[in-house]
């Protein structure tokens, strides 16, 4: 098992985002987290590389390294956690006023200090891969939304992280650049990366995923491989929420 | 059409009006490169030094950091600058501390600059979308080398029109430096409108070498603002 996780929980003021969350990911799986809106999936996503610390659980990894939120943190082991994982954000958020280049090149260079020479040719490999070599030297304003996220898949791959989180990563895409991210991804899956992806394409999430958790009101309702909990689901909340996100009109 | 020298014998009751402008013009220059100009210069970059640190301290989250920063901010911008000025270089040997006029002046600008430029970065850097800050962090790096990478590089681009604000603005506020001694440009102009009377051409004279100044630098901050945008979308 490579990571697991006990009685997550998370409060924004009043309100009770996660309750209770137990879940674990292994090796090489690929997870895709469903859910309507505001169920909470987004905020575990972030709880796992700390952009939210959480209020209460345990991590435990499988190299020894647990954080327990039920006391106060380290900021080295918070450091030490977010080092684990790369993320894909909704929004892409690339550096602005770098290259694409610069924007993969960054983390190996500053972060890893790493020789720049080498850098140079991971990140080079790495936009190869997502299918970006002939855009290198554009800047974020010049490239379509796909392309950016694709870009920002290279960026967080080239930390060579354990552990790839995606929030929404085609969320904000107009729907035909959509199928060039999922794409990536699916390679990736391929390359057996460990990977949480939050997603709303159910479709997607069904024909990647090795388990797929469905989450609703801060708790995970059902949880198993994609034929238990999208082709088979038990619980009624389930049923209803795919019923919905399959036949939307 | 009148030359010049009817024109200026008019308005100075001199015939020797345009001579005197150019006579003039040496010892405001002068004043200008040996005084103005740098006195300007140092203030600023000091002042920019004390307006980071202020701007950082301002958006921590801790009490001891935030209240004196607000207060000097406060203090600074609630006053006038003449009255600081005033402060450092009479009001200060009552307590022993003298200083000579050139770094009272240096002293009292630099304050200046610091307060007004630390709410212009403050304001930039808070500017810069949240996402970037976590887009940082998620590549592994600490709160310093998001903000010196990747914030403060966008937050720049930010501030450069206020900001260039500001130093037009101090650059004009040096005059108030003639009145702790300074020989800058206006010093000059005054004390030579002392000795001919020709106070009308003298500070009109010197009113054109400040505007010179500042259209110069307004040039400069075109340039500057287009060269940090080559990154965004028009």
């Amino acid at each position: 098992m490579y990571l697991s996780v006990t009685g997550l929980a998370k409060q924004f003021g009043d309100l009770q985002v996660l309750k209770d969350i137990n879940f674990s990911i292994e090796k090489g799986q690929v997870i895709s987290i469903i859910g309507p809106s505001g169920s909470g999936k987004t905020t575990l996503l972030r709880c796992l590389n700390a952009l939210e610390i959480p209020d209460n659980g345990i991590f435990q990894f499988e190299d020894g390294f647990t954080l327990d939120f039920t006391k106060k943190q380290k900021k080295q082991d918070l450091l030490r956690l977010r080092r684990k994982s790369g993320m894909v954000f909704q929004s892409y958020n690339l550096f602005p006023h770098k290259t694409a280049i610069e924007n993969v090149m960054e983390g190996p260079l500053i972060v890893q200090k790493r020789d720049r020479k080498e850098v140079l040719n991971l990140a080079k490999s790495l936009l190869k891969k997502v299918g970006l070599e002939d855009k290198i030297n554009l800047y974020p304003y010049q490239l379509s939304g796909g392309q950016q996220q694709r870009v920002g898949i290279a960026r967080a791959l080239a930390m060579e992280p354990e552990l790839m989180l995606f929030d929404e990563p085609t969320s904000a895409l107009d729907p035909e650049l959509v199928g060039e991210v999922l794409k990536v991804i699916k390679d990736l899956a391929k390359d057996n990366w460990t990977m949480v992806i939050v997603t709303h394409e159910i479709q997607f999430a069904y024909q990647v995923s090795d388990k797929v958790v469905f989450m609703d009101g801060g708790y995970i309702v059902e949880q198993g491989t994609p034929d238990e909990v999208i082709k088979n689901p038990q619980v009624d909340r389930t049923k209803q929420f795919l019923h919905r996100i399959l036949n939307p009109a | 059409m009148y030359p010049l020298n009817n024109v200026l014998f008019t308005i100075t009751g001199q015939t020797e009006g345009w001579e005197l402008f150019i006579n003039s013009l040496v010892p405001m220059l002068t004043g200008t490169i040996k005084a103005t100009i740098p006195l300007a210069i140092i203030s600023f970059i000091i002042g920019l030094i004390i307006a980071l640190l202020t701007a950082m301290m301002r958006i921590s989250k801790s009490p001891f950091l935030t209240i004196p920063a607000t207060f000097y901010v406060s203090a600074i911008r609630g006053t006038p600058l003449l009255v600081q000025l005033f402060i450092i270089f009479y009001g200060m040997p009552t307590l022993d501390i003298t200083f000579d006029p050139y770094p009272a002046a240096i002293i009292a600008f630099s304050l200046n600059v610091g307060a007004y430029a630390s709410e212009i970065i403050r304001g930039s850097i808070l500017s810069i979308p949240k996402g970037q800050w976590e887009a940082a962090a998620t590549i592994g790096m600490t709160k310093t080398m998001a903000l010196r990478r990747i914030i403060l590089p966008q937050a720049t681009r930010v501030s450069v029109p206020p900001l260039s604000n500001t130093f037009i603005s101090l650059v004009k506020d040096t005059s108030l430096a003639s009145q702790i001694l300074v020989v800058e440009l206006f010093r000059k102009s005054q004390e030579i409108a002392a000795v001919t009377y020709d106070f009308l051409l003298l500070y009109v004279e010197a009113a054109l070498i400040y505007w010179v100044i500042c259209f110069i630098l307004s040039m400069i901050q075109s340039r500057l603002e287009k060269r940090l945008e080559r990154y965004t979308a028009r």
